[in-house]
């Protein structure tokens, strides 16, 4: 996994509660047995007006004006701002593959799927929950700023507006490590092989049944 | 201290436990699907690691599989090739069971893991599937998990994890006739909705849980990741050892004493604290059905779709315009008025033997309105075909008009071949009411069984309730 460093990115709005899973990245492109490449398909209904299948050169795709990621002034965003449980639905984790392949590396919402959230943080991207308050007000700044970016230091915990406000945020402190050192999870719980073991081992005593 | 059931799970399965919370937990349970394993698979391989225990394996292919003419094969190459890929994974790891494409117990993976005994109280269960939280039923701590995870848990037998929450939901009281898990699972979900259980583990209890069947706990533990939550849990009874008694990878002799003994512990101690706690009235929940996108966006079937207007929040106002949009409704139209033009009984929530015999008992006798296109039975997986063709119930649906499939998760997610075409209306068993969830353009309206073979025969949605 990469190492997230202090970077500023253009911020691209998607004002909805729910985003789900399958609205990510439909299931016709799960078939799949890579993790790359979902990046074209991301948010593959609502981006184009066709319908998308494994396979297709989606540069000659007819593009839905009317979705917002479309928009010219939101090219290139790396920063996607959301409402209330984004990513719900399915554990698919073909939804983190396919935004990061997009070239989004910080999600901003009021709230996330379990599943959803575990995952983004296995692919390098930092979801960042913030207050109702706070969500509405990037969202006017997005909407009133041309090419409004936020700079996002993971280190320090802030995300710095361009007028300079700070916001801080949350974040675990064991995945925030993860992250900033682009940790491998499982070379990390291999180091405890030996305690894996021998609990495995109290187990196999105690619930017999569980390994028969 | 008094303890609850999450307590005494997390506890029993915790390797190491860091400062800050974040623990190694032990997996007893790994059930793998062909979409969410293969990039898990070859990142082992990649990686020159070997995978800790084969025999937690339990593997099926359900996504991508037909439920029809299975003598012509996977007619989709990039399906069958995900199949395939799972034969060759699973040839060359190994695994306690595998049940693949055509297997005679093959089956939704949610299906095959509780029948075959795979899925034992007390355990850890995880999959690359949001509803394994459906093995909770068997007061197992069990959730979906990202692939990621799924190579992390081949390789290490752990997942790292912090506890969660808890959450306590009882349903007091006997549920109405015609009412059932499905509709108290949607029910719950109207109340709390799909965010109310995140960050939380749900245990299911009251009297009205405690009378369900083993197939309706799975279906409410099931809608339990609908609801947001990392897992449902019901705790152990004697519905749950009578039906774990004698399956096929469940304990025997000694070890069944035993085991029994202690899956007896597996329940919520009195005076237990939890979290938050949620209380329902059993006879207050009527037949639901979902009007929207959303599973929280459900009503009674008494009731008429929701006026976007009325609801202060602009946000919330947006999304049930545009859900209205997309299922092509309009505010204030009573549900049982509202036409469908396919019925898909089946999915992980809903395609048990008891959830055919429910459709069934509605069903017998009486045949679907011919403005439905399609009436589609796909059961759980190939035990249930022949336990519901042994009971007669495969005559009953296709005297009913209905079309009885080869198991799989169909159209459900219509990976498969089974799906709806842009803008027709399902009354649907699954769990998912999502856009294009069916199929690009579909509407799915989520409903129990009986409700499903209700609004069959009547080509509208209908109170099943007045037909039994």
């Amino acid at each position: 996994m990469e190492k997230f460093v202090k970077f500023a990115g253009l911020v691209a709005p998607l004002d909805r509660n729910n985003v789900d899973t399958d609205a990510i990245i439909p299931k016709q492109f799960l078939k799949s047995i890579k993790r790359s490449g979902f990046g074209p398909h991301a948010f593959d209904e609502w981006r184009y007006l066709d319908h998308g299948e494994p396979g297709m050169d989606n540069s000659k795709r007819p593009l839905n004006p009317n979705f917002v990621l479309n928009q010219e002034r939101y090219r290139g965003a790396s920063i996607l701002l959301t409402r209330s449980n984004f990513g719900c639905g399915s554990s698919r984790e073909h939804a983190p593959w396919a935004l990061l392949d997009y070239g989004f590396r910080v999600i901003i919402a009021e709230s996330f799927a379990d599943i959803f959230f575990n995952n983004c943080f296995k692919n390098g991207i930092l979801p960042i929950v913030l207050p109702k308050s706070e969500v509405d007000a990037l969202f006017g700044l997005t909407e009133h700023t041309p090419g409004f970016k936020l700079t996002v230091d993971l280190a320090e915990q802030q995300l710095v507006r361009p007028d300079g406000y700070v916001i801080g945020f949350s974040v675990d402190p064991f995945r925030k490590e993860c992250l900033l050192n682009g940790w491998d999870d499982i070379g990390l719980t291999l180091r405890h092989a030996e305690a894996i073991r021998e609990f495995e081992e109290r187990r196999k005593q105690q619930q017999p049944w569980l390994f028969a | 201290m008094p303890q609850t059931l999450y307590d005494k799970l997390w506890n029993d399965h915790v390797v190491r436990q860091e400062a800050d919370g974040t623990a190694l937990i032990y997996i007893d349970r790994h059930l793998v699907h062909e979409v969410t394993s293969p990039q898990a698979f070859e990142g082992l391989k990649l990686a020159g690691r070997k995978p800790w225990r084969v025999s937690s394996i339990v593997a099926t292919a359900d996504h991508n599989t037909p439920t029809d003419h299975w003598d012509e094969g996977i007619k989709d190459p990039i399906s069958r090739q995900q199949v395939e890929t799972l034969d060759s994974n699973i040839r060359e790891v190994g695994a306690l069971a595998y049940f693949p494409f055509k297997d005679r117990r093959q089956g939704i993976v949610h299906v095959v893991g509780p029948e075959n005994g795979a899925t034992l109280p007390g355990m850890t269960v995880v999959c690359g599937d949001s509803h394994t939280s459906t093995h909770g039923a068997f007061a197992c701590m069990a959730h979906g998990i990202g692939t990621s995870e799924v190579e992390h848990v081949l390789a290490t037998q752990c997942l790292i994890q912090k506890k969660s929450k808890s959450m306590l939901i009882r349903v007091e009281g006997q549920l109405g006739k015609g009412v059932t898990a499905k509709d108290v699972a949607l029910a719950i979900i109207g109340k709390i909705g799909t965010a109310g259980g995140t960050g939380y583990a749900i245990e299911f209890g009251g009297s009205a849980i405690r009378s369900l069947s083993m197939e309706g706990r799975m279906t409410l533990c099931n809608m339990a990741i609908e609801a947001g939550a990392r897992m449902g849990l019901v705790a152990v009874d004697e519905v749950t050892i009578e039906y774990l008694k004698d399956r096929p990878f469940s304990p025997r002799g000694e070890l069944w004493d035993k085991a029994v003994a202690y899956w007896r512990t597996l329940h919520s101690d009195p005076g237990a604290c939890f979290d938050c706690t949620v209380e329902l009235r059993a006879e207050e929940i009527l037949p639901q059905v979902t009007w929207g996108t959303s599973p929280e966006m459900v009503v009674p079937i008494t009731a008429c779709v929701p006026d976007p207007a009325r609801e202060p929040d602009p946000v919330k106002r947006e999304g049930m315009e545009r859900a209205l949009q997309y299922m092509g409704l309009t505010a204030n139209t009573p549900i049982q008025s509202i036409r469908i033009d396919k019925v898909f009984i089946g999915s992980c929530t809903n395609s048990r033997i008891e959830d055919l015999r429910q459709a069934a008992a509605v069903l017998k006798g009486r045949k679907k309105a011919d403005s439905v296109k399609q009436a589609l039975v796909v059961p759980g997986s190939g035990l249930v075909k022949r336990q519901a063709e042994a009971e007669g119930l495969d005559k009953i649906f296709i005297a009913a008009g209905f079309e009885w499939r080869e198991p799989g998760c169909s159209m459900c997610l219509a990976m498969n071949a089974d799906r709806l075409e842009p803008g027709e209306r399902c009354a649907s068993t699954s769990n998912r009411n999502f856009e294009g969830r069916q199929g690009p353009g579909g509407r799915t309206h989520l409903v129990s069984p009986a409700m499903a073979a209700a609004a069959a025969i009547a080509g509208h949605f209908a109170d099943v309730r007045d037909i039994l």
